[in-house]
């Protein structure tokens, strides 16, 4: 901070940890909890539907307007709570730092991808006629 | 570990075993497991949008006897997952803290969880074999 700042120190920090995010990672977090609790039972409800179904009928399902939106929300949801909650785990127990960076980044691009292949997924099947 | 020498608080191995240790314990676990599920998830709809052919294949493979084991696994997983988060969540907003509350809805988070498990699979059998 320079003396040219006009900003008071304090507002500067408020709302910053040492992580440079405040408390952005714990919020969202929370945020994608609340939003898995009505899409994962509705996932659950699903797949329970689907289980003894055929290709064509568990294809039709997926493709209704409602299911494929749903699914996508829950597929891009469900990939980000896991990298937060995953990202605590490495940084809890993974103490020698380039591995935890390794570690971090390797579930960041595997999620990353795995999000953009179900939503890819989700979309062809609900875009072929 | 940077330096080992610095005294260290006592961890898990010192203390005797109790409910709220397991919850806690388990949310993390299942929460690992079911980031590992999110795979079998996109795999499977990867397969419904790849055709009739890998789709029957998918099928195969997760209705086998070792699949159907692994799956009575993940939907425990995610429904252990969900009850203790929704704990977790009532705890977040500062409810449930008194001792014997804290006991009481560890113990409901595991038995509803392995309530809500055996509805699901009685179903899913009860409608027509395995899977």
């Amino acid at each position: 901070m320079t003396a040219k700042d006009l900003r008071n120190p304090i507002k500067v920090a408020r709302g910053l940890g040492s992580s440079q995010s405040g408390v952005g990672h714990w919020w969202t977090q929370r945020v994608t909890a609340v939003a898995l609790i009505p899409l994962g039972i509705w996932f659950v409800f699903v797949v329970v539907s689907l289980a003894h179904s055929d290709f064509a009928h568990a294809h039709a399902v997926v493709a209704r307007p409602w299911n494929a939106l749903l699914l996508i929300a829950f597929v891009l949801t469900m990939f980000w709570h896991a990298v937060l909650g995953l990202q605590v785990v490495v940084e809890d127990y993974v103490h020698v730092r380039w591995k935890a960076v390794a570690w971090l980044l390797a579930i960041k691009f595997l999620a990353v991808l795995g999000a953009l292949a179900g939503v890819l997924a989700v979309l062809r099947i609900a875009l072929t006629p | 570990m940077a330096d080992t020498r610095r005294p260290l608080s006592p961890h898990l191995q010192v203390y005797r075993w109790q409910v709220q240790m397991v919850s806690s314990i388990l949310h993390r676990a299942t929460g690992i497991a079911l980031a590992i599920g999110s795979l079998l998830v996109v795999w499977g709809l990867l397969a419904l949008a790849g055709g009739e052919e890998g789709f029957a294949q998918y099928r195969t493979i997760v209705g086998s006897p070792i699949g159907i084991v692994l799956l009575i696994g993940w939907s425990w997983a995610l429904f252990y997952h969900l009850c203790n988060g929704i704990r977790h969540l009532v705890q977040d907003a500062g409810a449930g803290y008194a001792i014997n509350q804290f006991i009481r809805s560890s113990w409901l988070s595991v038995a509803v969880s392995v309530v809500l498990t055996a509805l699901v699979w009685i179903y899913v059998f009860k409608t027509g074999g395995a899977a």
